[in-house]
């Protein structure tokens, strides 16, 4: 019996980091949809709006990933409704994404100053004027380099969708080494390839917080000459 | 007929009383300089012209509005009323043009090139016309404070609330912003300006009101910064010197 890592085997891995990656992309993109509603419901004038959301972030935040993928797919069937596991895990990372997203987005919102919101009212904006106009382009700024940052975290946490069945990444390498029962090495080249996907956007998020950091010491020269 | 009357107007913030009963009214075309120490409640006087406080009893009249009046529709007052801040609050995101031209376009849906038009008026008129495609960060303190006069003068409000303006610049900064005020008053803008600069103030205002302990202490023509009546008056404008 040929125990040997082969081609297949590499296809194999690659076809599962692309399922990853495609993972990955369902939760940022389903995670930032919902977390912009809750960073807006935790910043909201309307204190019920305040309180279900940072109810929302306190609950999901306390709870293990873990935890929240088995009761999307094993306790939801219960109650009749039946989810694929890349559909579970969708909504789980969802779920978990948007709370901490939510939370760094807050912080954005509430980094932008008081006085841009008084100019912005003084000028007779509207309220969704002076929020879109004003607010919301200076806080995606701030807002960039840890969103970025927090992608590498979705990237990692997606592993866990493996222990519904979603063959991603991880799950591919299980189930190599359940045929061949090459530990070492077939977990060494799944964690070559997680460091593969997250390495790159580590750097890209590095890069986002200096040029940041330059653009504000740029803008106090100017202000001081 | 006076655009901006205050009467008897009361502010505490929690237990500290800042405005103890201030009375002042503003003729259309007069600049008044409100004075006094820190704390004397200019500063908030100002604001609670312009709503941004909310104040306990007394009444406020600007342009026709009851300011006091809770269901007032604060955009109609905000179309009035101009105001530019200490510390500039231009926009970062948007050049100097975007900045100017965001309220004209958006609350009164004026079209690109009618808004970069009034820019452009503007601009000259504080005497930025190069830097309309600037941003914020690239102007000197000066050149922001002007940029955002021309902002504020861009809806052609009919008072202008200046709130120390030229606290945060250095004295040549500070010359090149009163020159734009002072232009702005000679057009026949009515102003109330809330400034520390007295030779400035003495030069400018029609109607001067000092103000302290957070009531008007002494009020009249720009005479009585040299000739003061009060001891209070007279000590606060030595200290100037």
């Amino acid at each position: 019996m040929n125990n040997a890592i082969n081609a297949t085997h590499l296809t194999f891995l690659l076809t599962g980091a692309f399922w990853t990656l495609v993972l990955s992309l369902m939760a940022f993109v389903g995670g930032g949809v919902v977390g912009l509603v809750i960073a807006l419901g935790r910043t909201s004038p309307v204190r019920f709006l305040r309180i279900l959301s940072g109810g929302y972030v306190q609950i999901v935040q306390g709870t293990p990933l873990l935890v929240i993928l088995f009761v999307v797919y094993f306790g939801l069937p219960t109650v009749g409704y039946s989810l694929s596991p890349m559909l579970a895990a969708g909504l789980s990372l969802t779920i978990y994404v948007s709370a901490y997203l939510g939370e760094i987005w807050r912080g954005c919102l509430e980094a932008v100053p008081k006085a841009q919101w008084e100019a912005a009212e003084c000028l007779a904006l509207s309220k969704t004027q002076r929020m879109v106009k004003v607010i919301l382009p200076q806080a995606v700024r701030i807002a960039t380099p840890p969103t970025v940052g927090f992608s590498v975290q979705i990237i990692k946490n997606t592993s866990l969708a493996s222990v519904v069945g979603f063959v991603e990444l991880a799950r591919a390498g299980q189930l190599i080494n359940n045929s061949i029962f090459q530990p070492f090495s077939i977990y060494m080249i799944v964690a070559l390839l997680y460091f593969c996907m997250c390495f790159p956007i580590s750097v890209f998020s590095r890069r986002l917080e200096r040029t940041g950091a330059s653009r504000l010491k740029a803008a106090e020269t100017a202000v001081s000459a | 007929m006076p655009v901006v009357v205050l009467k008897d107007v009361k502010k505490s913030f929690g237990s500290l009383q800042v405005l103890r009963g201030v009375s002042f009214s503003v003729d259309k075309g007069d600049v008044v300089a409100l004075i006094g120490a820190s704390g004397s409640g200019k500063s908030t006087a100002l604001r609670c012209i312009d709503r941004l406080e909310t104040i306990d009893s007394g009444t406020i009249d600007v342009c026709g509005y009851s300011v006091s009046d809770p269901n007032l529709d604060l955009r109609r007052l905000r179309l009035d009323v101009g105001i530019v801040f200490q510390s500039y609050n231009l926009f970062p995101h948007l050049t100097v043009e975007e900045n100017i031209t965001l309220a004209p376009r958006s609350v009164k849906r004026m079209q690109k090139a009618e808004a970069s038009e009034i820019a452009r008026e503007v601009l000259a008129q504080v005497g930025l016309s190069d830097k309309a495609d600037n941003y914020p960060e690239q102007l000197s303190g000066g050149q922001q404070q002007r940029a955002a006069i021309a902002r504020s003068l861009a809806m052609q409000p009919k008072v202008m609330l200046f709130d120390e303006v030229t606290s945060a610049l250095d004295p040549k900064l500070t010359g090149e912003v009163l020159k734009v005020i002072e232009t702005l008053a000679a057009s026949g803008m009515t102003m109330i300006m809330v400034t520390h600069e007295m030779a400035f103030a003495r030069r400018v205002a029609d109607q001067v009101v000092y103000m302290h302990q957070g009531r008007v202490h002494e009020a009249g023509a720009a005479s009585i910064l040299t000739h003061p009546t009060t001891a209070e008056l007279s000590e606060f404008i030595s200290n100037d010197l």
